[in-house]
Parts: structure tokens; C-alpha cells; sequence
């Protein structure tokens, strides 16, 4: 399972997901505030569901990962 | 409000377009230009799992409970972290053993246990026909709610006859049919469909993306404004933050998370798009970050319109899960309501055709199959043609399952176990997690573990959330709830052993795993697997590490391959049969199908193709009944293992010595060329230097003879003669020389000389050694030395031999009178070059390359001056030898140049060598 470098990436990729999105680092957001205009708790969870998205789709379609495992 | 001929007329519009899109994706794929070969229409076709449920059930439980609803969305976003890694394994897996359902997958991972599969299949159709119907609910009350006036109450519900829904359930059932069990695929793959679904996948995304950005910038001004207004009533900010109401449940956030990442895998749909309809795993590289990006963009709108919704009705009682349609229907745009209804009814309508398919194949194969195997008429008659009568009971199942789901809805209404069912869903899949993700990774699991892990979960599973949800609709005593089973206190299904603390949900989900967990681990470490299970152990465990032709196949016994043919042509019909055999014979290198070796590899290759069509559990007790076999036992499986790797380190290791000996013969064949080649030049010189000894010998020996025989001579004639013959004895030595000097410098022997050289020197010196001939022939000599000339390092004498072999080759070639010849020298920091002009006939293009060959003169034989033809060679080899390089250039009729180059420091191996 973990015999590829892209593996690994992914794996510690998912556990740090698994940490920003839950209890407790995701209760630092639960402030009473906005950024422009948008309440700051839903805003941060969608900023760093983007974030995780893109850290997916940098890992896995660089081409140097394509190369490598094919 | 809205006509309901209207929305009935759209509504099986759009139906018909779905058809449309469906047949032209089979129509492409038939033509071998398949649609969903794209990593795209993959990527849409996942986004089968936002179900109405998403499309309408999120705006309601934002409204009641904020961010609440993302968890659904974030734990697949997780588990498409590691799709790379796990669902690629389950993808090569299903295809390299024809695996087509969830069901299928355990059971074929823990031995072929067709009890496992069966089990599976059940807790799929237990726990997904109610899911089945909530999409039906959620039509039918999107349905009411654009065709009713908003103050009406609620129609009571109408008798099936007359409920649009049921004439939907089967119009779904229909196209379920036409583009999912419209013929026998052994690989369970459906085209149309899955094209089908991504574009129902962006219907339903563009239309709820209408709806939002209609609520945000049409009803409000912008996001801003929104919450702005929201911000002031206390109820809706909360709605904002993470805690609603005392301490943050992070444990049912926890569970949420985690039951849906486990969903989205095991989920018999997702299942199905994901792994049984993949067709290239290379797709899953785009899927993985497109599949979370469609999940975030479709969930944008969703707390926008959930606050937009509750700010606009203020305190009128409309149900929150309805904003979608109602928000448009309430500002008049009937025409986006109506958009919005076929965004829902896409949701729906993809959730159930999909989810259809996937459990009418588990039912087919793994329930109805192995009951109608055991019947002995089905065993003897051998000669039913089975392919139509596999297609008539998936048929059949896709009606069941459709019928099922309408009769649950029409029945459930409004009740809780229907609107709750979601998660109950998802909970119940989750069961599978274990057996599956402990199957692809541990060797070590047994089929015992795995099925009374399952079990044990789905029963806690059933007595912990399902029987609570039937009790909270009213349809069963709910005093078990409060007092337990039996009234014993501790067997609340709730509080399990008086556990407090948790939502129904995660307390559900936490008993029925952990057992779930705890007995498939412990039971199977309890028993040693069997031969059967070590083999399918290790045969998808280690699927990247062996390719088809060198995997272990793990069979003994005997066959007749008559038998396996009638076997396959039952199942598959016969030319799909014949066809079948005939790609396996030209695979095994034999001529016909007769030639087939009826030995373990074909035995598993009929297994495979039967696994494909009947599920990998009946096709191994169909051929276990036609062939004669041998239980395996681990030990068995394990030296066949070690054989196979024998075999394969074998192979491997004469691959490379063939490889080697292909290299040594294409060495050997390239050196016997070289060798053929030189001893063709050396023919060639050798037949060169006996005619040019020949020439002067003749004249020599004939003026010899004429002495000889005439004494009368006259002295005058006689000493022209002795000239002639001392000045050819002369051309002879001269001739000897050269090819004495040639074989030397050719065999490295020759002696040189390393000391200072000016050039410039060098040059006026053989000119002044060439000036008597010049002056004899009356050629004009032109020089153009440079004042200063760096010193070479080379041998003195070999160049004044390369000097004085240009000058006199210019002096022979220029014309008879007005011939003229050019000296002139250059020199840089790299070198000095040197070139001798004349201004003779010159040489032709094609014969450039031959002057510089031994023998070869310039000019025709005719007029071919006096010469040995190996002083340009010589010169050439004398310049190579002190790293510089000789050439001649020339546009006849205007003379020849001949130049050569030295370097000032010369390489250090061109000396040497």
C-alpha cells in the first residue's frame, strides 16, 4: 500500500484533511465575524475545502507522478 | 402554481431526452466512439451520489441545523484523498476477475462464498429499496407543491392508480431495462447509462446553481445583504456558527464524516460508477479532485438559500426542504421553479436508475442464481439456452425493486422512517467497510470472520437504528425504545448497555462497527484459512503485483473441454461462446478452439467469463459441477504460489539471457561485416599495388630486352632507354615507399616525431625545394605567408612530406602554359591552416571524396598524369595523426584547393593514436 511516494503523499494528505476538518482546529474558526461580508465558519470551511481539492489535483495530475507510476 | 399537465409534460420530457442521451451513448459505443471514455463523463457520472436527498434534504437540515449538512460532502472529499490508492486496487481487482457488484466483491474475496455474497445482497436491498423510495417521496412532494396552491392542504394521497409516481416508477423501471439489462454484458458495463447520468449530473448541478444564484442576487442583494439581514435575528446567526445549542456535538460530526467517506465507496450505486463502469483506471486521476469539486459547487447555495428561505417566509410553516421550489414559485418565476423540479427530478431519477441496476445484478446473481442452481432440473438440463432466462430475472428484478420502492413510499408517506432514511442508509452500507477494506489489504480474513462480522453489524445495525425509525413512524410498540426488549433496562436500542452521550446516529454507528470489527478480526484469527480463501487472499491483495499471465492459478483436477464450452454457450449464448474460446486459442498460440488445452488456465479463464455473467459464486459451483476437482488445501495454494514465482523468476531470467545472446549475435554479425569488408580493401589493394608495380616493371623490362637483343643501338637512343628505365626503377622504389609508409601509418608503426614546427618556415622551404620543377613547367608560384605563425608541435619531416605532395599534385594538374599556384596561410588562437590553389581542370562533386581513397587519381584514365595515387591518402592520415584534417574544395572548371588545418593544441589521443 505504501510502496509508491505518491501513495504516501496522498495518505498524509487525507490524515492532515481529517485533522483541519474536524474537532478540534476546526472550532477555531467559531468566531462571531465576516469577511467581506460572509460569516467566517462557513467561508473557512469551504476556503479549506478548496484548499484540500487543489492539494489533490496537484499531487495527482503533476506530470512528474504521471511519469513516474506508469 | 403551475398546471399539472404542464409538469407532467416536462417531467416526461425530460424523461425522453435522458432516453435520447442513453441510446446515442450506446449508439457511440457501438461504433467503438464511446462517450464515457473520458475521464470527465467519469468524473459526473460519480456525482450519482447527491441524490434528491441532497438537492432538497440539505437546505432543509441547513436551515435547521447550519453547517450541518457538509459533513455528507467533506467525508467523501476525504475518501477521494485516497481513491488513488484504494479505489484504483478495487477497480484492477473487478476487472481482472470480472467482478460486478459490491455483493460479488466479498463474496468472491473470502473464498467464492455464495452465503456471503447472498448476505450482502440482502442487507443491500434491506437497506437501499426504502432509499428508493424517499427520491420517489421527494418527486412526488416537489410534484404537489408546484401544481397545488400554496394554501391548500395537503391531497390526500391518491390510490396508486391514479399517482403519478407509480407511472414515473415505471417509466424508470423501463429505461432501467432497455439500457441496463438489455443484453448479457459479462463485464456489466453500460454506456448509454452512464452517459445518462453525467448529464443528469449537470442538470441537476446547473439548475440548483440557478436556484441560488436566483435567491442571492434576484430575492437578496447579494451574499452580503443576505447574511447582513440574517445577522440580526438571533435565531438565524446561529445558523452561521458551529455551535447551535450547547457544547459542539464533535462526535456526531466525527461519525458523519466518517459514514459518509465509507459511503461513498460501498454504496451499491457508487459501487457500480465507480468500479464496475470505469473504463480506464487512469480516469481516476481527474475523478478524485473533479467528483469533490462538483460536491462543493453544488453545495455553495445550499445555507444561502436555507437563510434566503427563512428570512423571506419569515414565520409562515413552509417546509425548509422545499426552498429549491418554493423560493422561485413565491417570487413568480414559475418557469425556474419548473427548472428547479427537473433539477430534482434529474437527482432523483440518476439515484434510482443507477441504484436499480446495482441491486437488481446482486439479486439476479447472488440471491435468484444459487436458488435456481440447486434446483436439479436446472443442473441436468443441459441444453436451456440460459442467456434469455438471466436477462428475464434481472428484468424482473429491476421491476421488483422499483415496485418495492414505490409500495414503501406509498405506504411510508410522511412517516419517520422514510424522511430519516438517508443516513440509515449510509449507516447500513458502512457494514461493508470492514469485509472490504480489511479484504484488500489483510491476507488473513476468512470468509467465517467476514460473514459473521456482517451479520453481527447489520443485525445491531437493524435493532439499534432501523427498529427505531420503524417505531418512531408507528408501526411497531415504540415502549421498546424507552424500556428495552423484554423491559431489560440495558437493552435499549438508543442507549445500548445505558451508553449516554450520543446521537441515534453515531451511538448506531459506533455499536455496529466496533462489533462489526471485532468479530471479523477475531474470527478470523481464530481459524487458519482455507485453500479457497488463501488463494482469493492472495489473489486480490497482491493484484498490482502480478500481471494475468503471471498469476497463480489455483486448480487442480481435470477437464474435458467439450464440457466447459456447452457450460459458457449456456450462459453466454453460443457465438459469444465460440468467440470467447476462439480469442482464448489464439491467446495460448493454437489453431482452432478444438486444439485448447483443457488445463487450469482455461479452467479459471471459462470461471472469469462465467463470474462476469451469473457472479463469481455461481460460476464456481457451475464449473465445479462440470469439471472434476481437488480441494485445495493452504498448502496446496502456497506451493502453487511458489511455483508460479519459480516459474516467473525462470522466465524472467531466460528472457535475459535470450536478450544478451540477441546482443552478442547482432555484435558478432557487425564485426563478421567489418571483417567481409576489410578483406574486401585489402583484395582491392593488393590487385591496386601489383598493377601499379606492373606499369613501370613492363617499360622496364621491355627497354631490358630491347639492350638485350639489339647491341646495334645507337648510344644516344641507349641512354635515353637507361633514363627512362633508372627513372622508372625510381617511380618503383618511390611507389614501394609509400606503401611501405601507408601499411606503417595504417598499422600505427609508424615513427613520429614530436618537436616545435614554424610553419612558415616549413612552407618557404618546400617551396624552394618544388621551385626548379615550377620554374621547368612555367608555373607561376603565388605565396601569401602571415609574418608571425605560432610554433605546432609535430613531426617536421611528415609535413614537408604533406607540402611537398600538394604542391607537386597542383603542379601536375595545372594547365600546360599559364598555369598558376597559390600559397597562402592563416592562423588563429585554434590553429594554422594551409592551402595550396591551382588553377587546373578542377574536381567534380562526385569525384571529390575518391582523390582522398588509395589509388584513385583525379582525372579520366586518359589523361591521368604520372602518379601513385597514394600521396593524398598518406597526407590526409599524416594531418589526422597530428589532430588537424585535410579537404579539398573545388567548382571545376576553376581549379582545386586543397587545405588542411592544424591545431595548435591537438587532442590529446589523436597524437597517441
Amino acid at each position: 500500500m505504501f510502496k509508491e511516494l505518491l501513495s504516501q503523499r496522498l495518505s498524509a494528505l487525507f490524515v492532515g484533511g481529517w485533522l483541519l476538518l474536524n474537532f478540534p482546529l476546526l472550532a477555531l474558526w467559531d468566531v462571531d465575524a465576516t469577511w467581506g461580508g460572509v460569516p467566517v465558519f462557513p467561508a473557512a470551511l469551504f476556503i479549506l475545502w478548496v484548499v484540500l481539492i487543489a492539494a489533490i489535483a496537484w499531487l495527482i495530475e503533476r506530470p512528474v507522478t504521471r511519469t513516474k507510476d506508469e | 402554481m403551475l398546471s399539472p399537465w404542464i409538469v407532467v409534460g416536462t417531467s416526461f420530457a425530460y424523461l425522453l431526452l435522458l432516453f435520447a442521451v442513453a441510446y446515442f451513448g450506446d449508439w457511440r459505443a457501438a461504433q467503438g466512439r464511446s462517450v464515457i471514455a473520458n475521464p470527465w463523463t467519469y468524473a459526473l457520472s460519480l456525482a450519482v451520489y447527491c441524490t434528491a436527498w441532497t438537492y432538497f434534504g440539505s437546505v432543509g437540515r441547513a436551515a435547521s441545523g447550519g453547517v450541518w449538512f457538509l459533513p455528507i460532502y467533506l467525508g467523501p472529499t476525504l475518501a477521494m484523498v485516497l481513491g488513488w490508492v484504494v479505489l484504483r486496487k478495487m477497480i484492477r481487482i473487478a476487472k481482472t476477475y470480472r467482478i460486478t457488484s459490491i455483493a460479488d466483491f466479498i463474496g468472491s474475496r473470502y473464498g467464492k462464498s455464495p452465503l456471503l455474497a447472498g448476505l450482502v445482497a440482502l442487507i443491500a436491498v434491506v437497506g437501499i429499496v426504502p432509499y428508493i423510495a424517499l427520491q420517489l417521496k421527494a418527486v412526488s412532494a416537489g410534484f404537489a407543491l408546484l401544481t397545488l396552491a400554496p394554501a391548500a392542504a395537503p391531497a390526500p394521497q391518491a390510490h396508486w392508480s391514479q399517482d403519478s409516481t407509480f407511472y414515473m416508477a415505471l417509466a424508470l423501471a423501463g429505461f432501467t431495462m432497455v439500457f441496463g439489462a438489455r443484453h448479457l454484458d459479462s463485464a456489466e458495463r453500460h454506456e448509454g447509462l452512464v452517459a445518462a447520468i453525467a448529464f443528469e449530473s449537470v442538470v441537476k448541478l446547473i439548475a440548483f446553481l440557478a436556484v441560488g444564484l436566483f435567491v442571492v442576487y434576484g430575492l437578496f442583494d447579494g451574499l452580503t445583504d443576505l447574511f447582513a439581514r440574517a445577522h440580526a435575528v438571533p435565531e438565524l446567526a446561529a445558523l452561521s456558527r458551529l455551535e447551535q445549542s450547547g457544547g459542539f456535538a464533535w462526535t456526531q460530526w466525527f461519525a458523519l464524516t466518517l459514514l459518509s467517506m465509507l459511503s461513498v465507496i460501498f454504496l451499491p450505486r457508487q459501487f457500480q460508477v465507480m468500479v464496475v463502469e470505469n473504463v480506464s483506471e487512469d480516469h481516476l486521476r481527474r475523478a478524485v479532485w473533479v467528483f469533490p469539486l462538483y460536491l462543493l459547487a453544488i453545495n455553495l447555495f445550499v445555507l444561502p438559500i436555507a437563510v434566503g428561505g427563512l428570512l423571506f417566509f419569515g414565520s409562515a410553516p413552509v417546509n425548509a426542504d422545499n426552498f429549491v421550489l418554493s423560493l422561485p414559485l413565491a417570487a413568480g418565476q414559475n418557469a425556474l421553479a419548473l427548472f428547479a423540479f427537473v433539477g430534482g427530478l434529474s437527482a432523483a431519477t440518476g439515484m434510482v436508475i443507477v441504484e436499480t441496476i446495482a441491486v437488481s445484478t446482486m439479486v439476479c446473481n447472488e440471491l435468484v442464481m444459487p436458488l435456481l442452481l440447486r434446483t436439479h432440473h436446472f443442473q441436468n438440463e443441459s441444453r436451456i439456452d440460459l442467456t434469455r432466462v438471466l436477462l428475464l430475472i434481472r428484468r424482473v428484478a429491476i421491476l421488483v425493486v422499483l415496485v418495492l420502492g414505490y409500495a414503501y413510499f406509498h405506504l411510508a408517506g410522511e412517516a419517520y422512517a422514510l424522511v430519516s432514511i438517508g443516513l440509515i442508509s449510509f449507516a447500513a452500507v458502512a457494514q461493508f467497510a470492514p469485509a472490504v477494506l480489511g479484504g484488500l489489504y489483510w491476507k488473513g480474513g476468512t470468509r467465517r470472520g467476514a460473514l459473521a462480522g456482517l451479520l453481527v453489524g447489520f443485525l445491531l445495525w437493524a435493532y439499534t437504528l432501523m427498529l427505531p425509525s420503524l417505531a418512531k413512524s408507528g408501526w411497531l410498540d415504540a415502549a421498546f425504545l424507552t424500556q428495552g426488549l423484554w423491559g431489560w433496562h440495558w437493552l435499549r436500542p438508543e442507549h445500548l448497555l445505558g451508553m449516554q452521550g450520543l446521537d441515534n446516529l453515531t451511538h448506531s454507528l459506533f455499536w455496529s462497527l466496533m462489533a462489526n470489527c471485532g468479530v471479523f478480526v477475531g474470527l478470523s484469527l481464530w481459524r487458519a484459512p482455507s485453500g479457497q480463501e488463501a488463494s482469493q487472499a492472495l489473489l486480490f491483495v497482491d493484484v498490482f503485483e502480478r500481471t494475468s499471465s503471471s498469476s497463480p492459478v489455483f486448480w487442480r483436477g481435470s477437464a474435458q473441454l467439450p464440457d466447459l464450452l456447452r457450460l459458457c454457450e449456456r450462459f453466454m449464448g453460443s457465438d459469444k461462446a465460440q468467440a470467447l474460446f476462439l480469442t482464448y486459442a489464439r491467446q495460448s498460440g493454437v489453431r482452432d478452439v478444438q486444439a485448447i488445452q483443457p488445463d487450469a488456465r482455461l479452467v479459471q479463464f471459462v470461471e472469469t467469463q462465467l463470474a462476469g455473467a451469473v457472479g463469481s459464486a455461481s460460476a464456481r459451483v457451475l464449473v465445479a459441477s462440470t469439471v472434476e476437482e481437488e480441494t485445495l488445501t493452504p498448502d496446496d495454494v502456497l506451493r502453487i504460489l511458489d511455483e508460479t514465482s519459480q516459474l516467473r523468476a525462470h522466465s524472467l531470467e531466460l528472457e535475459e539471457k535470450s536478450a544478451s545472446l540477441e546482443k552478442a549475435t547482432a555484435e558478432l554479425r557487425a564485426a563478421n561485416e567489418q571483417l567481409k569488408s576489410l578483406d574486401r580493401l585489402k583484395d582491392d589493394f593488393m590487385s591496386s599495388v601489383t598493377h601499379e608495380l606492373r606499369t613501370p616493371l613492363t617499360s622496364i623490362r621491355a627497354l631490358a630486352e630491347l639492350l638485350r637483343d639489339d647491341p646495334k643501338i645507337e648510344l644516344a637512343q641507349r641512354c635515353k632507354f637507361i633514363d627512362i628505365i633508372v627513372s622508372e626503377t625510381e617511380r618503383l622504389s618511390r611507389l614501394v615507399n609509400q606503401v611501405l609508409d601507408m601499411a606503417k601509418i595504417e598499422s600505427g608503426h609508424a615513427e613520429w616525431l614530436t618537436e616545435p614546427v614554424n610553419m612558415g618556415a616549413l612552407v618557404r622551404q618546400a617551396i624552394a625545394t618544388t621551385a626548379e620543377m615550377f620554374r621547368e613547367r612555367q608555373i607561376a608560384v603565388e605565396v601569401t605567408l602571415p609574418d608571425q605563425v605560432p610554433l605546432l608541435k609535430a613531426d617536421p619531416d611528415r609535413l614537408m612530406q604533406v607540402m611537398l605532395n600538394l604542391l607537386s599534385n597542383a603542379a601536375k594538374f595545372v594547365p600546360v602554359s599559364g598555369g598558376r599556384v597559390g600559397v597562402s596561410m592563416t592562423s588563429d588562437d585554434a590553429g594554422v591552416t594551409v592551402s595550396v590553389q591551382d588553377n587546373g581542370p578542377g574536381v567534380t562533386r562526385a569525384q571529390q571524396a575518391l582523390v582522398f581513397e588509395r589509388f584513385r587519381q583525379g582525372g579520366d584514365a586518359s589523361n591521368r598524369p604520372q602518379g601513385t595515387g597514394l600521396g593524398l591518402p598518406i597526407s590526409r592520415r599524416i594531418v589526422a595523426h597530428f589532430g588537424g584534417r585535410l579537404w579539398l574544395e573545388s567548382e571545376p572548371p576553376d581549379g582545386a584547393r586543397f587545405s588542411f588545418f592544424l591545431p595548435i593544441r591537438p587532442a590529446a589521443d589523436s597524437v597517441n593514436n
